[in-house]
C-alpha cells in the first residue's frame, strides 16, 4: 500500500489533476502550464505513447464522438473566456458621491461584480478599511451597488486601483452626483 | 448535486461534541480510514461547518474540505480527501469512454462499469483483487476511478447493487454526488 496522505498535484489552469485536463476544454493551456511547472509529469502524460494508448482503448466511432465533444467544449470555453475578457475591458466601475443631507454624503460604488469580485465581501472590506458603515444595496433599475457612508470617493478610487489589480485604472470613474437638492 | 457553481453560505464552528459524533460516524462508514483519522481530523482541531445551497453541509478543517452531507444522508468525502487517501473507500472503475460524461455531471450508467475497461468488485478481470471481493449493496457510497487514471473522478451513492449490475448491465448505476470540476470542487473556501 502506498504511503498516506498522498500528494496530488493539481493543474494550475483547470484545477483538476493533470491527467484529467484533456476533458476540461482548456487542454492547450493546461499542457503548457504542466510543461512549465512539472516537466516530468508532462513528459509522462503527453508522450506519443500515452496518447496512442489512450486512443486504442476506444472504438473508432466513440473516438470520433469524443473528439467532437471535446472540440465543442474547447470552443465553448474559449468563447466564454473571450466574452469575460471583453466584458472586463468594457465595463466600468463607477464611484459616485451622493449628497444625503447638506454636509453629509454617501459613496456608491457600482460595477465591481463585472470584474469577478464578490461585492458582499468587497463591501465588508470597504467597511473595515475605512471604518464606516458599508453595505450592499439594491439599485432600483436592477442590480446591486455598494453604499459606503461618508464622502470617500477619492479614497475608494485609490483603494480599488491599488487592491484589485484586475481592474485597469482607466476603467474606474469618479463622479459627483449633480442633482443636488434645492437649497434648504 | 453541484452542477452549477455554488457560493458558500455561512460558516460556523462545530461543537466539540458534534465533532466527536462526526468522527465516529466517519469511522463507522469508512472503517479503512480509521488509522488516518488523527491526520484527517486531529482531535484538538476546530472543524468548521459551511452551509451550501440545497441544504448541503460541508465540514472543513481550516480551508480543506473534508466531508459533505445532504440533510441526514451519509457523509460523502470530498474528492481532495479521496485523492489523499484513495484506497480507504469502496471503489469502482469506469472505462475511458465514460469519463467525459461523468466529468460533465451525468448519472453513471451500468455499462460504463461492466465493460472491458470498467471494474466491479469480485471482477474476473481484476487479477489482484484491488477492487475488493464483496458485492456492494445499493446505497453504498462509492468512489469512482477511471481507466488509465491514477486519481478518482467522482464520488456518489450506488443506485443498483453491483451483483445486479453484472446481471442486467443496463440502467443507472450510481448517482453523481460530487465529480471533478463541479461546483463543490471549484468552491473557494476562504
Amino acid at each position: 500500500m502506498a504511503e498516506y496522505p498522498k500528494q496530488v498535484t493539481y493543474c494550475g489552469v483547470c484545477t483538476l489533476p493533470p491527467e484529467y485536463c484533456e476533458f476540461g476544454g482548456t487542454v492547450k493551456k493546461c499542457e503548457e502550464w504542466l510543461k512549465d511547472n512539472h516537466p516530468d509529469m508532462h513528459a509522462k502524460l503527453y508522450s506519443q505513447e500515452a496518447i496512442e494508448q489512450n486512443l486504442s482503448t476506444l472504438s473508432l466511432e466513440a473516438q470520433k464522438r469524443a473528439e467532437k465533444d471535446s472540440q465543442k467544449k474547447a470552443a465553448k470555453a474559449a468563447t466564454a473566456e473571450a466574452k469575460a475578457q471583453e466584458q472586463r475591458a468594457t465595463s466600468k466601475v463607477i464611484i459616485k458621491r451622493i449628497e444625503r443631507n447638506k454636509r453629509k454624503y454617501v459613496t456608491a460604488v457600482q460595477g465591481l461584480e463585472a470584474f469577478g469580485l464578490d461585492i458582499k465581501k468587497v463591501a465588508k472590506d470597504f467597511g473595515k478599511k475605512f471604518a464606516t458603515g458599508s453595505s450592499v444595496t439594491k439599485v432600483p433599475g436592477g442590480g446591486e451597488e455598494i453604499t459606503v457612508q461618508g464622502d470617500l470617493s477619492d479614497d475608494i478610487l485609490e483603494y480599488v486601483v491599488d487592491q484589485y489589480k484586475d481592474i485597469p485604472e482607466d476603467n474606474v470613474e469618479c463622479i459627483e452626483d449633480k442633482k443636488k437638492k434645492a437649497a434648504g | 448535486m453541484f452542477k452549477k457553481d455554488i457560493s458558500a453560505g455561512s460558516k460556523s464552528k462545530v461543537k466539540s461534541s458534534a465533532q466527536r459524533g462526526i468522527r465516529s460516524k466517519v469511522v463507522d462508514q469508512y472503517p479503512l480510514l480509521e488509522p488516518y483519522m488523527d491526520e484527517i481530523m486531529p482531535k484538538k482541531e476546530q472543524l468548521d461547518l459551511v452551509k451550501l445551497p440545497d441544504r448541503v453541509a460541508l465540514y472543513t478543517l481550516s480551508s480543506t474540505p473534508l466531508f459533505f452531507q445532504h440533510m441526514d444522508d451519509p457523509l460523502l468525502p470530498h474528492l481532495s480527501l479521496i485523492h489523499r487517501y484513495p484506497s480507504c473507500f469502496p471503489r469502482l472503475r469506469i472505462d475511458r469512454g465514460a469519463i467525459r460524461f461523468v466529468l460533465s455531471g451525468a448519472t453513471l450508467m451500468a455499462p460504463g462499469l461492466t465493460s472491458a475497461g470498467g471494474r466491479l468488485p469480485n471482477d474476473p478481470q481484476d487479477g489482484d483483487g484491488e477492487f475488493g471481493m464483496e458485492e456492494l449493496e445499493p446505497g453504498t457510497v462509492v468512489v469512482i476511478e477511471a481507466e488509465g487514471k491514477e486519481n478518482a473522478c467522482m464520488v456518489g451513492v450506488l443506485k443498483m447493487g453491483t451483483a445486479e449490475m453484472k446481471k442486467v448491465k443496463k440502467g443507472q448505476a450510481c448517482e453523481a454526488g460530487h465529480y471533478l470540476g463541479d461546483g463543490l470542487w471549484g468552491l473557494d473556501l476562504r
